[in-house]
């Protein structure tokens, strides 16, 4: 339950259509509870939530269908942590949800037979390179100056921080890596130990930047 | 806005087995429906579906017609992938790797290696291995869906008996597949050898399910899905999606019977929502009843 120190995080993960099991699967590896996010019922007490992969145009109608747009904005802007992988990237962009200052560009490296593996360098990941799965993926096409971009492949943005809001382009979930997951309950943690994402940081980056 | 420090040399590997099943993981939960139009394919999208079966006929259809099913033609697959934005799957014969090769150069995004066109040999399924794209197969039991696996399947979907609009078959393949995963997991890790000799499977993937409890490729519904209660069903059983054949456009209102069919694979453990879903959708499909079958008339014999 939110708040209460020591306890498992709940994780919602939006189980409309998509990756939700596998996130779920690795959720549960590192010791943190989820929920299957189907109604805004499922929103109640979340300390942090994952949008997955699937179909944007399918996880979209869905949204609209539930009514969940609205009531996944206010999570968000409550300061809840959340984390977007794929299609999840895309539904935080501007014209989705409308939650990260960014536009995504959907099946950006093109059908799946040009879906890949690949290292790449995530900033705020210690440690070697980090493996990313890429299915159909989105890149980031255009993105305003209150976000952070943390790594990219071929010369496009493939993840990116704005606040407590983080989106990834590849599949965290499907790699045998659990440093995305960590960055995310990480989030969760120091918004319990702190109350609230770090504004001074958030500045100092954006000055570096 | 760009630069210097993203740019990371770095080796791609493409058409490994995590970004074949990445795909199918992506599409749990979710409806894939099978189209013979572009028309259609820009229906399913607005409606709901996850992914398209670009195909000529649908199985009903197929069954009606008689003679041999094949491929689609090459163009009709090009329309539909221009005119949607889903991932767009398509049928080759069972064995007929020349027709999958095709569907590779057209760029598809998953093959459907289906008892539901004319197989073209009688002894071998095509060697999925050496392909790029990912291939999903039916399987009517646990030994059927390993063999596709051995042959590097990234999917397995239960047949069921297409074109029918009855569940039945669909019913007792899920339920054939699953009890016998639940009895591999009861084994012994000594007892596991003789299973895979009984199953004529191979070992390694028989452990692998004994150890974990689920095959190593998602399973998905398909044959015979008509209603959202159909959906349901065999959600519940088990499938983590469902494939909608002739179900949908051989409906009278195939555009709200195929959100229902959505909604209710969303909400599939939620009586009140298929309900909600099913409320006035009109007339289903044409059905048969697959027990009247016989011999050649039932797909799911065809593949072994």
């Amino acid at each position: 339950m939110a708040g209460s120190a020591g306890a498992a995080p709940l994780i919602g993960v939006l189980a409309l259509q998509g990756g939700f099991d596998a996130h779920q699967r690795r959720l549960a590896r590192l010791g943190a509870d989820s929920r299957r996010v189907r109604t805004g019922r499922d929103l109640e007490e979340l300390d942090g939530l994952i949008l997955p992969g699937g179909e944007s145009t399918t996880m979209s109608l869905g949204i609209e269908r539930e009514g969940l747009a609205d009531p996944l904005r206010d999570l968000a802007r409550a300061g809840v942590p959340v984390l977007g992988t794929c299609a999840g990237l895309i539904m935080l962009d501007r014209d989705h949800l409308d939650l990260m200052d960014l536009r995504a560009q959907r099946n950006a490296f093109g059908t799946q037979l040009e879906s890949f593996e690949a290292d790449l360098a995530l900033e705020g990941v210690e440690g070697a390179p980090l493996h990313a799965v890429f299915i159909r993926a989105p890149w980031i096409a255009e993105y305003g100056p209150d976000v952070r971009v943390l790594a990219a492949m071929d010369g496009h943005p493939v993840a990116a921080r704005q606040g407590d809001l983080l989106a990834v382009a590849f599949h965290p979930e499907l790699s045998d890596d659990d440093r995305v997951h960590r960055l995310l309950l990480d989030a969760i943690a120091a918004r319990r130990d702190g109350g609230g994402p770090d504004p001074d940081r958030d500045r100092a980056e954006r000055a570096q930047a | 806005m760009y630069s210097e420090q993203w740019t990371v040399s770095s080796i791609r590997e493409q058409a490994t087995p995590r970004v074949k099943t990445g795909l199918a993981e992506m599409l749990k939960g979710g409806v894939i429906m099978d189209v013979v139009s572009a028309e259609q394919a820009s229906l399913a999208e607005h409606a709901g579906a996850a992914a398209v079966m670009a195909l000529e006929r649908v199985p009903a259809d197929i069954r009606r017609d008689g003679g041999v099913a094949r491929m689609s033609d090459p163009a009709m697959i090009r329309q539909i992938q221009a005119a949607v934005s889903i991932p767009v799957m398509a049928k080759a014969r069972i064995g007929h790797f020349a027709e999958a090769q095709v569907l590779q150069a057209l760029k598809v995004d998953y093959i459907d290696e289906s008892e539901v066109l004319t197989p073209a040999d009688e002894e071998n399924h095509i060697d999925k291995w050496g392909f790029q794209l990912p291939f999903v197969c039916g399987a009517t039991s646990l030994p059927e869906a390993l063999r596709r696996i051995g042959e590097g399947a990234a999917m397995i979907r239960s047949k069921g008996e297409a074109g029918t609009g009855d569940i039945v078959e669909a019913v007792r393949h899920l339920r054939s597949i699953r009890g016998e995963i639940r009895r591999l997991a009861t084994l012994g890790e000594d007892e596991v050898f003789s299973a895979a000799k009984e199953l004529r499977s191979p070992l390694e993937l028989v452990q692998a399910v004994a150890r974990e409890g689920k095959l190593p490729v998602p399973l998905f519904c398909a044959g015979g899905i008509a209603t959202p209660a159909d959906a349901s069903l065999v959600m519940q059983l088990g499938a983590e999606a469902v494939f909608v054949g002739s179900g949908i456009f051989k409906s009278e209102d195939p555009e709200r019977r195929a959100r229902a069919i959505v909604e209710a694979t969303t909400h599939f453990d939620d009586p009140e929502r298929v309900a909600a879903a099913s409320d006035g959708l009109g007339t289903p499909m044409a059905s048969l009843e697959a027990a009247k079958l016989q011999g050649e008339e039932l797909l799911a014999q065809r593949g072994w």
